[in-house]
């Protein structure tokens, strides 16, 4: 566990790893080192693609055999060349000297297995403790891992538990075994910000407690801000930088640091939101929506997803809708474009109400309210050309063709894409340049509402701005009325004029964003400003 | 889990009532005389005359339908045409020889296709992989009576270890009737070795691509605990219900290998059956078929709620 002075945990010197023949480029990971000391969380930073995570797998020797390789360098595990160590060693190293945590809190438990079970099975593995002392084991880990009614806890599912409290049994699985150096892949992403505060929290004391070292792979600088000690920033491959925290944040050398800071976005909102005054494009009145479950022979649970909602969003300006996983901010959306039926309530849409309208008298109104949603790999369909899924929803509504067309080259312009772009298909394209698709194919209606349901949450933060800054400008261009759903604070400040809180299915707080971030009124925002990653640091 | 039990059991009373209607309805389907079909081409007015009256034909339907249903639930599925025995004495017959032919080839099935296929998708691309495929292929295309035949004549003419034919029922001592057993058995797994392996191959490779496997790993699991407990077992649910298919096709229609080994199953007696156009044993075959069905549904939907706490909800 204590590393010889001197002496790092891990020092990794050189590593390269070479992806297939056929990739993109020859290498994922090329000539990177750096070292990992004891008590230390050193943070990986990077965007996706930048061999962030393909260097954490290569530590614990778990990269996707056959696909890529370690081909040159050396990882040293306190000393010892892992890259030279036989797989039986490595399998031993392995959970007992360095653990690791994983991104998807969802799937990285087996589901057939209690949760106890998976822990114990550290134990059983490296043939440590009798059954009943792994029990016991197993029980205070839960509990060190703040797992409420851990006795209970150790029989249950996967499935049964929510995404914070898998997460928990991970961390307690990954520390069972007090490895000199844990390696976390993005732990948090997947949670909510008030989650990914307290198990961070959790993470930084049994860190503190055990003196391990920690190598922390994320992409989100807020993050870093909260809990590195020193910082190493990829990107395509190769380090381009590392140092202490502090003056990796405050003073980047590399210029691909320096825009990678510039694209956080600042939980400061903009200064010239003024009240708008504006006629309201979309109202909703008192809106609920529940959803029954159940079957012939079962009686089932309902669940109210969203309860009595009011909210109105004016013409050329953008209302945040802001909460976590399961405040129902999407089910509010769907209701909103008319993807699903509310329970009660009205949606109005320039003084209509189109809440309740039968599919048939609905058409009209479709048009004007458009949406565009959160996965661009999914959203479109991937056999139709670009200019196909332009084209479909105006010649719908009786627009000629040619005519259809011409206002796809020109949306098209208008979100930074080329002519060119008309013919291909969406896998021909990046994250960011299908959002862009996306965002045009929801103007080529000329609605007056536009929902954007997270449509940034996917992307690189510097795609992030890049599409936040393309929304605020059609937003402008075409006086839109814009409802945006988001769970990210940060982004919330930068695009919206005013925020709404949600929390279990009911707006909490509403107001300017000035007001609401500034002065937070409801116990609600107030936490959850409070867990924003990386508060007065960035 | 009681519960689950319980709705289960009470949802296979409605699919065993259609096809109790069904089958009654059987006879009555046919273009003509029941009685007049039965009785053959030869027949005299008095054989029809006769047969009618025993097989109650001269009742309107819906009271010929009440007493048919009456004597099924107790048990008696009336008297056969051709041996003027009943038809439930002749099942009866018939079962053992069958329910220990299946039991057999699925055991044998099982106890080697599953290992092999979980080998399969480990060295999923490699040489081990494609030899097991390819013979999986070949003992799918190869017709099981060629096997049989096979077998007959390596094992029982040439090397005269086990005997050509024939069945010894298990009262004769285990020794006779596993030794009778072996080469059918041998011989109807061939094929079903080749479906489940190929079914625990993709099943296992597809576990074998979760987040759960690389956690598994990360924890120093080794390869074979890796594979048992975390890749075969979430991969058994498809496995388990082609087995289940697997073993309703094997009780329903072995003919062939019935015949090839001379054992005297419920396969040959339906083909007989419908031969001699012996409705009574028809209709009672049918039944006996769909409860069987229905019962191996049954069994593999609770394995299902064994195997995946996701599906007890």
């Amino acid at each position: 566990m204590t590393a010889a002075p001197g002496r790092p945990v891990l020092a990794i010197r050189d590593l390269t790893v070479a992806l297939p023949v056929d990739a993109e480029r020859a290498h994922a990971v090329e000539g990177v080192s750096f070292d990992v000391e004891a008590g230390e969380i050193v943070c990986l930073v990077g965007e996706s693609g930048s061999g962030k995570s393909v260097t954490a797998q290569a530590v614990l020797g778990l990269l996707p055999p056959g696909q890529l390789r370690v081909t040159g360098g050396a990882i040293e595990l306190e000393g010892e060349d892992l890259r030279a160590a036989p797989a039986a060693r490595l399998r031993s190293l392995r959970g007992r000297a360095m653990a690791m945590i994983f991104q998807e809190p969802m799937t990285a438990l087996n589901p057939v297995l209690t949760v106890g079970e998976q822990v114990r099975e550290v134990f059983e593995t490296h043939g440590l403790l009798s059954p009943a002392e792994r029990r016991e084991r197993v029980i205070e880990l839960f509990r060190s891992v703040q797992l409420p009614e851990p006795e209970r806890l150790v029989n249950t599912y996967p499935h049964q538990l929510s995404g914070g409290q898998r997460q928990r049994v991970m961390i307690a699985m990954a520390f069972a075994l007090e490895p000199a150096l844990l390696v976390a892949d993005e732990p948090t992403t997947a949670l909510d910000v008030t989650t990914q505060a307290r198990i961070l929290e959790i993470m930084r004391t049994i860190q503190r407690a055990r003196g391990s070292a920690v190598l922390f792979i994320t992409h989100d600088f807020g993050v870093v801000a909260d809990i590195a000690d020193r910082v190493v920033v990829m990107r395509t491959g190769k380090v381009v930088e590392q140092g202490p925290r502090d003056e990796i944040l405050k003073n980047p050398q590399h210029p691909y640091t320096r825009m990678l800071l510039e694209a956080v976005p600042s939980l400061d909102p903009d200064a010239d939101d003024g009240a708008s005054a504006s006629a309201a494009a979309l109202e909703v009145r008192n809106l609920s929506k529940t959803f029954a479950g159940g079957g012939w022979f079962r009686r089932g649970r309902t669940v109210e997803a969203v309860r009595d909602v009011s909210l109105v969003v004016r013409k050329g300006e953008t209302l945040a809708v802001v909460g976590e996983s399961g405040s129902g901010k999407s089910t509010l959306a769907r209701c909103a474009v008319r993807l699903t039926r509310a329970s009660s309530g009205e949606v109005l849409l320039a003084g209509e109400d189109i809440a309740q309208l039968e599919t048939g008298a609905l058409r009209p109104y479709r048009r004007r309210i458009q949406m565009v949603f959160q996965d661009p790999f999914r959203s479109l369909n991937p056999r139709r050309t670009v200019a196909a899924a332009l084209v479909e929803g105006p010649v719908n509504y009786g627009v000629p063709r040619p005519e259809a067309l011409a206002r796809a080259k020109r949306l098209l312009g208008l979100v930074g894409l080329g002519d060119d772009a008309l013919g291909r298909y969406p896998h021909q394209f990046s994250g960011g340049q299908r959002q862009r698709i996306c965002i045009a194919r929801a103007l080529a209606l000329e609605p007056d509402v536009l929902i954007a349901d997270e449509p940034v949450s996917a992307l690189d933060v510097s795609v992030q701005a890049q599409v936040l800054d393309l929304l605020a400008d059609v937003r402008e261009r075409f006086e839109l009325a814009m409802l945006f759903i988001t769970h990210d604070l940060r982004v919330a400040a930068q695009v919206a004029d005013r925020v709404a809180v949600m929390s279990k299915g009911e707006i909490v707080e509403t107001g300017p964003v000035a007001d609401v971030f500034g002065n937070p009124q409801h116990p609600y925002s107030r936490a959850l400003l409070a867990a924003a990653p990386g508060r007065g640091r960035l | 889990m009681t519960g689950f039990l319980l709705q289960r059991l009470l949802a296979t009373i409605p699919v065993m009532a259609v096809v109790a209607v069904v089958v009654f309805l059987l006879l009555h389907l046919g273009p003509g005389d029941p009685a007049a079909v039965i009785a053959g081409d030869y027949a005299t007015p008095e054989d029809i005359e006769r047969i009618r009256d025993r097989l109650g034909l001269n009742e309107p339907l819906h009271v010929q339908f009440l007493t048919w249903i009456g004597q099924v639930l107790t048990g008696d599925l009336g008297i056969s045409i051709f041996s003027n025995l009943p038809v439930a004495q002749l099942i009866a017959q018939r079962v053992e020889p069958t329910l220990a032919l299946s039991l057999g080839t699925l055991l044998v099935t099982v106890v080697v296709a599953v290992p092999l296929g979980v080998a399969a998708a480990w060295r999923a691309g490699a040489w081990l992989d494609r030899c097991l495929m390819g013979g999986a292929a070949l003992a799918f295309a190869v017709p099981v009576f060629v096997i049989g035949y096979i077998l007959i004549y390596v094992f029982a003419i040439k090397l005269g270890w086990l005997p050509v034919q024939g069945y010894r029922p298990l009262a004769d001592g285990a020794g006779p009737f596993l030794r009778h057993l072996v080469l059918p058995v041998v011989a109807l797994s061939f094929v079903f070795i080749a479906l489940i392996a190929r079914v625990t191959r993709a099943s296992v490779l597809e576990v074998l691509g979760e987040d759960y496997i690389r956690t598994a790993r990360a924890k120093g699991v080794t390869t074979f605990r890796l594979l048992r407990r975390h890749a075969l077992r979430p991969a058994l649910v498809p496995v388990v219900t082609v087995i289940g298919i697997a073993f309703a096709l094997l009780v329903g229609g072995v003919v062939v290998t019935e015949s090839v080994f001379n054992i005297p199953g419920l396969g040959r007696l339906t083909v007989d059956s419908v031969l001699r156009r012996d409705y009574p044993v028809i209709q009672g075959l049918i039944l006996v078929f769909s409860a069987a069905y229905v019962i191996t549904n049954l069994v593999v939907d609770l394995l299902y709620s064994v195997l995946d706490p996701r599906i007890r909800g």
